[in-house]
């Protein structure tokens, strides 16, 4: 693809959608103020004109709806103008809900990919944990996450580790389903060449199955990561309000602050996308690494 | 050849149940109500003589019938019990008990090695192999949680958790209404419809959808749930603030996977319904909606799932009285844990209802495809 059908077919929609959807935030935030704008007009015995007006909806201190210049300005001064260490600094609360994230994430992708081991070589294993594995995840179980962590707490299981164990629950199942897969993808006439080499069930694991189910690894982890930050933000809501981008959500709703609710989903949707792109790079180099066409990639 | 079969799970079932008889009595002295010799006795005979039968060579059906019968009988003899002897469980009792579990899985290995022609007795198995597996996790559970006495509060045991469901269906039922029947349904279609809608829009304009896609595949992986505080601010405390939710939490997996779909009938295809000089909306009808038929319903079983925790999870910020968020959230505060257990079970049964129902759409509308015709 050349640079000018690079720009024409990818950055310039993109930049319009984006552009019309920016315009349509400002306008519904007019719409959505402007109430509360006449109101208070009202009361303060104020006659403004129309551009006036305009301006002060877009300035309230607790809109119906920040207008997008204000939400930015709020991430902006809480991301780059406090001190990382501060309660308010957005780059405090994000790293506190992504360390919870690291850790859910991990142990169940570990978790994850020993089911997966388990599924594929032991057929009793295959024929009774798979529907569960399935069932489980019908088990709504971001509804109880607050449950789980008053529940741990009354045990003296406090910080990291409850939040962790939420995102470890939603994390498992993607790489646990893509691993079977994965460790079930090289075909017949592959397993046959290895058995005519006369590999043991370890060689053909680790020379075959496992280099053939990469792909499928890091295509399910970008799924896995996505859900162990959800894990971990609704893990967050019930602790209280201590830290994290979930209690920084709650305590904007409590005290209306949608500014910084705003602000609280931009700084988790930022968190999300970073971490989404750093697994399929590293996807990227492994499978470059491993000797993969460079296109090939899976939906 | 030896008469005695080679199996672990079976000798080590027997070795656990003469450690059990050595280390006797079942339950430690101060409990209150004592195991009848009858009831212990026939524990005993029940477990002794399936790890037998089991080692002998004898058809697999039989010896996985009677392991079936005879470990699970056992077991339940065992556990029906220990209700009022909380945390009065003696070694000999989990002995016998993890005896019974090993030969409930050498059970599941033979059922699972079972070659059969007939298709009903297939599927049959298909259904009594998982069910053991999750009868098993029950039995664990409220053997733990009353064999150890562990709180109430922190895990309340299985049984205890039924009796509460049976006794508060009332209040269950009211949850369900609110929570299910008027937000999640309601915003599962409109959600699910309107990312339809903007994805076959999407199709018809070329830049719309080069513009729209990548920022729909980011949307799908961020944290949405997190509007749930803002949808409740502008919608109220009432259900549609939570449908709102649901809505916007369906919309981008629905959007991302129907123009993933449409895009999957193949350059062969199309080029014959082009040759019949049909029109647009006549390839979309006939050739390339059917194409995309597994991936809307890949979407809407995501969707079910999301639907579900969507609603619940807005309930935490504000609801009127009922709903199962709320009772959630009330209930842990009470303390009332057995309540939030017994919610959850509805909760994990609405969703797996609402999954088959998408699943059984799936198989009237994509029979055509591969994963569905069987071998």
């Amino acid at each position: 693809m050349g640079r000018e059908k690079l720009i024409q077919h990818r950055i310039m929609p993109v930049a319009v959608i984006v552009l019309v959807i920016i315009a349509i935030w400002y306008v519904g935030a007019y719409f959505m103020n402007a109430p509360f704008q006449r109101d208070l007009d009202r009361r303060a015995n104020v006659t403004s004109t129309a551009i006036e007006f305009l301006e002060k909806t877009m300035s309230q201190p607790k809109p119906t709806l920040p207008a997008p210049h204000q939400v930015a300005s709020n991430v902006f001064e809480n991301t780059f103008l406090r001190k990382v260490t501060s309660n308010r600094s957005l780059v405090y609360h994000a790293w506190v809900t992504l360390s919870s994230t690291a850790v859910g994430f991990t142990l169940g992708t570990l978790l994850g990919i020993l089911i997966a081991v388990g599924i594929v070589h032991v057929k009793a294993l295959d024929r009774s944990l798979m529907p569960w594995i399935i069932a489980s995840q019908m088990v709504p179980i971001l509804a109880i996450a607050p449950m789980v962590i008053v529940v741990l707490g009354a045990v003296n299981i406090t910080g990291l580790l409850p939040k962790a164990l939420i995102s470890t629950y939603l994390s498992f199942f993607p790489v646990a389903v893509g691993m079977v897969k994965g460790l079930r993808s090289p075909e017949l006439i592959q397993l046959d060449l290895m058995r005519t080499y006369n590999a043991s069930v370890a060689q053909t694991f680790w020379k075959l199955r496992v280099p053939a189910s990469v792909p499928f690894l890091f295509t399910s982890m970008k799924v896995a990561i996505a859900a162990s930050l959800v894990g971990a933000i609704v893990g967050e809501l019930p602790t209280g309000a201590v830290a994290g981008i979930g209690s920084k959500l709650l305590a904007g709703a409590y005290y209306s602050q949608t500014i910084d609710i705003w602000a609280a989903l931009i700084a988790g949707s930022v968190l999300a996308a970073l971490l989404v792109a750093i697994v399929a790079l590293v996807g990227k180099l492994v499978e470059r690494a491993m000797g993969a066409k460079p296109e090939r990639s899976l939906g | 050849m030896t008469i005695l079969k080679r199996s672990w799970q079976s000798w080590l079932a027997l070795a656990l149940v003469l450690a059990a008889l050595a280390t006797l009595p079942l339950l430690s002295a101060e409990a209150p109500i004592a195991y009848k010799p009858i009831r212990m006795f026939s524990i005993f005979v029940l477990t002794i003589g399936a790890t037998v039968i089991s080692l002998l060579p004898l058809p697999p059906v039989f010896v996985a019938v009677t392991l079936l019968v005879c470990a699970h009988f056992s077991t339940g003899l065992l556990i029906s019990r220990l209700a009022g002897n909380e945390g009065m469980a003696s070694t000999a009792f989990f002995f016998i008990l993890a005896a019974n579990w090993l030969l409930a899985w050498r059970c599941v290995s033979i059922l699972s090695e079972l070659r059969i022609r007939s298709r009903a007795i297939d599927s049959l198995l298909r259904l009594v192999i998982p069910a053991i597996f999750g009868a098993w996790i029950l039995i664990l559970w409220e053997a733990v949680t009353r064999g150890f006495g562990i709180p109430f509060i922190i895990l309340p045991p299985p049984s205890a958790i039924g009796a509460r469901l049976a006794s508060s269906i009332p209040t269950l039922w009211a949850d369900m209404q609110q929570t299910v029947f008027k937000a999640v349904i309601f915003g599962y279609v409109v959600g699910c419809a309107s990312g339809f809608a903007v994805a076959i829009l999407a199709d018809r304009i070329a830049f719309f959808r080069r513009g729209l896609l990548p920022i729909a595949n980011l949307m799908s992986a961020l944290p949405i749930i997190g509007v749930a505080p803002i949808m409740v601010m502008w919608f109220g405390f009432d259900w549609q603030s939570k449908a709102a939710v649901v809505i916007v939490m369906t919309f981008f997996p629905m959007l991302v996977n129907t123009i993933a779909g449409l895009s999957a009938a193949g350059s062969m295809e199309r080029d014959l319904m082009r040759s019949y000089a049909s029109d647009y909306w006549q390839t979309l009808t006939k050739l390339r909606l059917p194409a995309a038929m597994p991936f809307i319903f890949n979407a809407l079983k995501i969707n079910s799932t999301l639907a579900l925790i969507g609603a619940i999870v807005a309930e935490f910020f504000g609801t009127p009285i009922v709903g199962m968020g709320f009772r959630i959230s009330t209930e842990i505060g009470r303390m009332n844990v057995d309540m939030v257990w017994a919610e959850i079970t509805v909760a994990a049964f609405v969703g797996s209802i609402f999954y088959g129902v998408v699943t059984l759409g799936e198989r009237a509308l994509t029979f055509w495809h591969p994963s569905n015709r069987g071998g």
